[in-house]
């Protein structure tokens, strides 16, 4: 994988060259075959990494990794959505869809992180879940809601990077955090474009000038207030270099807060993503009181 | 008045369950006709009716579609919430509606169905919340893709003070909401022949290359599978969510923080 990346790197440089990057260069550049994945990153930010495998209730998803790394000597859990660097491998990952049983492995680590004190850090990078009979039989919809509730309250810091493609509620089920980042050319959706081609433009082929008009690229996330910074990529080895130093900048932050902190900090932000008119009632706060008594929040 | 009912074509006279004769099909309810069918008469109060959906990612066309939206069905969005008495037990209820642009999620039905988790966790309340939604409302991008995340940790939060939350699920109900708040129920219902899902049949379809078996993605797939506690026929319904308001009392947690 990492010797694709090179590679990688020039085609990023070529499409750099001359232009701002459209939306949909942005789009195929986030799908791009030997883009650096959460393997390649998390190989080249931990000192060392265990995987750790299984849902305990079905199976192991190969498209969710999971596991235990020293970051800097830190112990940390990574989460990550798990792509091909080659064909072979891409339908060996399943091109990094997940079944239900990839999101209650994210979840069972998570909670397992939590349990001892270590921070998670997710690394998303999928089209999607994946839409098949099985996936749907094993109940894809309820495993995803399960962890957007459960990530939405766990009692430890949690750091998302979207490295690649972001796509809808695959990649929201290990997308709830205290901090979100993206890297320059990865984007986030509600659906793919193909998709919103297809269906509100009623032409598939206008997958380009669907990319444009979902806003779906890290400049248009962080303007929305979605993301909390960009990441510029480089090299894998600077990309990675970059990331680290943000996840140990952050933890060192995040890590002295008082969990009930963490949390209620964490409520008020998903809280508080929507556009709406008219709204008449605005007074919850108190409520947050349910996850123990803090000092003012920040 | 006759209506035509889309599974057997017949020509039927529906009453207030609104249950073709005919072949049995669930016709749709309006939020208008679901409460009545559930609340006790009268004591439906609407909150947040003023509520409207803006255009966040400044979409060509969505404000167009909004207003015809309305115009077409006199609802301001695709979900009704409020507090009322279920058999004179008090509850929080939202009713989601299909025929307003397919019941998708917005950030104003996010903020609604949040609003109403939140005020039955205030009041130490029960919220039952009516799903009918085709998901996320792509035209509102990444801000309708996040209402699952807020959804879902009104959800937790409600369960941090102990107060139950049923979920109903109607024909029918995928995507972003299957995968959100309408999975986490204390109890979750269906109606009969309800489709619940997360990816569409044709979506499916297309990844599997072959027809979807019989039956697939009904109510009656889902319990068998264990996602839905009991599928509820509509006559049933109000005495049914009366027990289970009756039977999630509980003990009440303090929330003053």
């Amino acid at each position: 994988m990492l010797d694709e990346s090179p590679r990688f790197k020039d085609a990023v440089d070529k499409m750099v060259e001359h232009t701002q990057l459209s939306s949909w260069e942005s789009v195929q550049l986030s799908r791009r075959l030997g883009r650096p994945g959460a393997m390649t990153f998390i190989n080249l930010i931990c000192d060392s990494f265990m995987e750790l495998h299984g849902d305990r209730f079905y199976g192991d998803d190969p498209a969710m990794v999971g596991g235990i790394g020293l970051v800097d000597g830190q112990a940390v859990t990574f989460i990550g959505n798990r792509k091909g660097a080659n064909l072979r491998e891409n339908v060996r990952y399943n091109y990094g869809m997940s079944n239900p049983e990839g999101y209650r492995k994210a979840l069972r680590l998570a909670r397992q992180a939590e349990k001892f004190g270590r921070p998670i850090v997710c690394f998303i990078d999928t089209p999607g879940a994946y839409p098949g009979l099985g996936s749907e039989e094993r109940g894809i919809g309820e495993a995803i809601a399960q962890n957007l509730k459960a990530f939405s309250t766990l009692k430890t810091p949690i750091l998302v990077f979207i490295i690649g493609e972001g796509g809808s509620g695959g990649a929201l089920g290990i997308g709830v955090g205290d901090k979100l980042y993206m890297l320059e050319h990865a984007v986030y959706s509600v659906i793919t474009p193909e998709g919103f081609a297809s269906i509100l433009l009623r032409d598939p082929s206008k997958a380009a000038e669907a990319a444009e008009a979902m806003k779906m690229t890290a400049h248009h996330l962080r303007e929305f207030g979605v993301i909390h910074d960009i990441i510029e990529e480089g090299s894998a080895e600077e990309t990675a270099a970059c990331i680290k130093a943000i996840i140990v900048r952050d933890l060192a932050v995040l890590c002295s807060k008082p969990h009930t902190h963490l949390v209620r900090y964490r409520i008020r932000k998903i809280r508080g993503i929507g556009e709406v008119s008219g709204i008449a009632k605005t007074w919850w706060k108190p409520l947050l009181g349910v996850f123990g008594k803090t000092e003012s929040l920040s | 008045m006759a209506e035509l009912c889309s599974v057997c074509g017949h020509t039927v006279t529906v009453d207030e369950l609104r249950i073709c004769p005919s072949c049995g099909h669930y016709f749709p309810l309006s939020p208008e006709q679901r409460i009545a069918l559930i609340a006790d008469e009268g004591s439906f109060v609407e909150m947040e009716g003023s509520m409207q959906s803006v255009n966040p990612i400044s979409l060509a066309g969505y404000e167009e579609k909004l207003k015809e939206s309305q115009k077409k069905s006199a609802l301001t969005d695709a979900v009704t919430i409020g507090s009322c008495t279920i058999e004179g037990e008090a509850a929080i209820v939202a009713v989601m509606a299909f025929s307003f642009m397919g019941g998708s999620m917005g950030s104003v039905v996010g903020e609604k169905i949040t609003q109403a988790i939140l005020e039955g966790a205030l009041n130490h309340c029960a919220v039952i919340l009516f799903t009918a939604s085709g998901g996320a409302r792509m035209q509102e991008g990444i801000f309708s893709l996040m209402q699952m995340a807020k959804t879902a940790s009104a959800a937790a939060l409600l369960e941090e003070t102990r107060t139950p939350l049923f979920i109903v699920l109607t024909n029918p109900t995928t995507g972003g909401v299957t995968a959100s708040f309408a999975m986490l129920g204390d109890v979750i219902l269906a109606e009969p022949g309800a489709v619940i899902g997360f990816a569409g049949p044709r979506v499916i379809e297309g990844t599997i290359g072959e027809q979807l078996p019989q039956g697939f993605q009904r109510a009656e797939f889902q319990l068998e599978r264990g996602f839905v506690d009991a599928i509820v026929e509509r006559k049933h319904l109000k005495k049914t969510l009366s027990f289970l308001i009756k039977t999630h009392k509980g003990r009440e947690v303090s929330h003053v923080g």
